[in-house]
């Protein structure tokens, strides 16, 4: 297999993974073993994979709560996945975080909040950290355009800016807060323009390839490295679910959490034409991939995927007893912590 | 009472606090230094004993307590920041979980409010929701206390408030001695630990030794030995605490004050065996009284010494206003060392004593202004 082939077959594997996994949540959501709110990544799984696959391994990694997507296509597993979506100990953060709150640290996936734009400045804290060290890594901080919206969001970009830190800023901006376009929520109308006053580079695409954003965050990573200027990188989704739950907009779903007629039904079909998974699967047959290789990656996702799900299924919940484990790091001090016993009283 | 020096008295530092002895296992000559002074030694100390620590703020003085550090270890560790408060708090955390130990300090309490959604969402949590993979070794110094006018947006103290956080340790050292210790053990903490620094201790000067040396984050501390009515005091309030004492000591009023030192996690092991033993108890935070420190040190007495308990609890705090700037309203607003006694005697069942011919601490014994 050629190189090319190679990447766009690592990519279609990750793109695929993660539709896949989600397809399972929509199956099995409604028996109500998975006690967490999902924000579905469907539509996003392009600029996860394509990202996350130029990234090197010493690099770091911020989500949000739609961060579904980062997180399989950072740690390339289910196992873990499965296991916190079902709340179990065996989960990614042991049954305390939730579908809304992953991490894998082991692989640089550091944080992902549920309040929009909160994991930006940890990140550039983190990017801080990796040039102190002399590392060579660089961060990556996912947000969405509604985090644009968030003070933090702009003194997070000041602060990059002027300490000059090797980050890339990924907004993925599928144009909507929940229900609200971006026309009725910003001051601005465009995101480049908006950021174009900063000490940083831009880039941006809208597209479903993920061959072209890994190329586009690779040249960023590179660029951030060498120039000491953050990159924004500006990359624009469709999202096929509703903001938050399985349900799509269309296709006979019930109302959720939206105004109805939000969007339009042409646009939703249009989407579906250039469907990510759909894109990649393409992408890798066009690069060199056969179809035997392809329908093996997909066999072999899909059995992760089942085998994953039925062993988060039957797997053991935490104990009530750890509830208040890990509030604090162990230290010579906290030792002596437990509240001491009353009194004995003597009136 | 002409000066407010509070020394660690040989006998007590090491059986109270935990001190630890210098390296060759005997305690250090006695020498004084200044609160502020103190930090600025731990600081020192402890940036370079370990390259990792680093110290940044909208300002780098402190009070004094930053000096010398960007002369000695540079700008890359010792920086001056936008003022872009919750970025700056969210910049901690971020450093703290990829390997560095950020020292953080706000020169006003109550510009921490602005990275309150880093400190409660981001920080407080973050250890648990990991599960224990990754330490957040991030201290944040916060000054608070009275100034000169600073009126009701510069002169907070909010330590129950994040107090209230589980993930979260908040410390509140009183003595020169502590600061420095307790500074050293929060930057060796894997934890975040908000620092509560009252801005009248930094003149107060005490003991310390020169050799690095930890105070354990956790146990309060006795500061006076006494007998029949113990005063709980957190920071600055220790101050009046033994101011009070000395004058109740006139009337033969015996008075124990209990240093809390650590607020969160709360050990209340000496404040309860004190209050045990002499049965009368004032709790006095430099806060307000409601949902503050105080309520919850004054119900773990209740839950822990009900049954030794001779009279209802005393709590002396701020009064429950924003904090005024005229001079007149702003000695109505901050308790002392005579509302202390007026405490102390309700407790005791006493007349109130004639306080006319004491000297209180005031801003005019160290301070005067204009800036």
């Amino acid at each position: 297999m050629s190189e090319r082939a190679a990447l766009a077959a690592t990519l279609y594997r990750r793109v695929y993974r993660i539709r896949r996994a989600e397809q399972a949540i929509i199956a099995h959501y409604g028996e109500n073993g998975m006690k967490t709110p999902m924000h579905m990544s469907m539509g996003e799984e392009a600029i996860a994979a394509g990202v996350c696959t130029a990234l090197a391994r010493g690099d770091k990694l911020f989500g949000y709560y739609r961060s579904h997507a980062l997180y399989l296509a950072r740690t390339d597993e289910t196992e873990r996945f499965f296991g916190e979506m079902y709340g179990k100990a065996d989960g990614a953060v042991g049954g305390r975080g939730g579908s809304m709150h992953l991490a894998a640290p082991d692989v640089g996936l550091l944080a992902v909040s549920a309040i929009v734009a909160s994991t930006i400045a940890p990140a550039v804290g983190a990017a801080f950290a990796e040039r102190a060290r002399g590392t060579g890594n660089v961060v990556a901080a996912f947000f969405g355009d509604g985090a644009m919206e968030e003070g933090v969001f702009w003194e997070s970009l000041n602060v990059a800016c002027v300490y000059r830190l090797p980050i890339v800023f990924v907004c993925e901006d599928n144009g909507l807060a929940v229900d609200v376009t971006a026309m009725e929520r910003q001051g601005f109308r465009s995101i480049k323009k908006a950021v174009a006053g900063f000490a940083c580079d831009y880039a941006g695409a809208n597209t479903t390839d993920a061959l072209k954003i890994h190329q586009l965050a690779t040249a960023a990573r590179a660029s951030t490295l060498a120039t000491g200027r953050p990159v924004f990188l500006h990359l624009k989704y469709y999202r096929l679910l509703q903001h938050i739950g399985i349900q799509s907009d269309f296709d006979g779903a019930a109302p959720g959490f939206e105004k109805t007629g939000y969007r339009s039904r042409a646009e939703y079909e249009k989407a579906r034409r250039r469907d990510p998974v759909r894109i990649a699967r393409l992408a890798a047959a066009r690069n060199g991939c056969t179809v035997a290789e392809i329908k093996a990656i997909e066999a072999e996702i899909d059995r992760e995927v089942d085998a994953s799900l039925a062993k988060a299924r039957h797997s053991a919940a935490p104990d009530p007893c750890t509830v208040t484990d890990h509030v604090f790091a162990p230290t010579e001090d906290t030792a002596r912590m437990e509240r001491t016993p009353p009194m004995e009283r003597t009136a | 009472m002409t000066t407010a020096t509070i020394a660690a008295p040989a006998e007590t530092a090491p059986r109270h606090a935990g001190a630890s002895q210098g390296a060759n296992g005997t305690r250090q000559a006695a020498r004084l230094l200044s609160y502020g002074d103190a930090l600025n030694e731990a600081l020192h100390q402890e940036m370079a004993r370990d390259e990792r620590v680093f110290v940044y703020g909208i300002e780098t003085k402190a009070f004094g307590s930053l000096r010398g550090l960007a002369e000695r270890f540079g700008p890359a560790r010792l920086l001056t920041t936008p003022i872009c408060e919750e970025a700056m708090t969210g910049f901690g955390l971020g450093a703290a979980i990829n390997g560095l130990r950020p020292v953080h300090v706000h020169i006003r309490v109550d510009f921490f409010l602005l990275a309150m959604n880093q400190l409660a969402n981001m920080i407080a949590g973050f250890h648990y929701g990991v599960v224990g993979e990754l330490p957040v070794p991030l201290v944040i110094r916060a000054i608070v206390g009275r100034g000169w006018g600073q009126g009701f947006q510069h002169s907070k103290s909010l330590q129950s408030i994040f107090a209230h956080f589980p993930g979260l340790k908040v410390i509140m050292p009183t003595t020169a001695y502590d600061a420095k210790g307790m500074l050293t053990a929060a930057i060796r903490d894997d934890n975040p630990v908000v620092s509560i620094e009252h801005r009248w201790l930094y003149w107060q000067e005490g003991e310390v030794p020169e050799a690095p040396y930890t105070v354990p984050i956790g146990p309060g501390r006795v500061l006076r030995d006494g007998g029949d009515v113990t005063i709980v005091a957190t920071s600055w309030m220790n101050v009046e605490a033994v101011q009070a004492a000395d004058i109740l000591a006139r009337r033969g009023v015996s008075v124990e004050v209990v240093d809390v030192r650590t607020l969160a996690p709360l050990d209340d092991t000496v404040m309860v065996e004190s209050v045990a033993k002499t049965g009368r108890c004032v709790v006095a935070d430099c806060d307000w009284v409601s949902y503050g420190a105080s309520a919850e040190i004054a119900a773990r007495i209740g839950e822990k010494a009900f049954g030794r308990l001779k009279a209802p609890i005393e709590r002396v705090g701020f009064a429950p206003a924003p904090c005024p700037t005229a001079r007149e309203l702003e000695n109505a607003f901050y308790p002392n060392a005579g509302t202390l006694v007026r405490a102390a005697e309700r407790t005791l069942g006493l007349s109130p004593a004639d306080l006319s011919g004491e000297n209180f601490y005031s801003h005019e014994r160290r301070f005067t202004g204009p800036f």
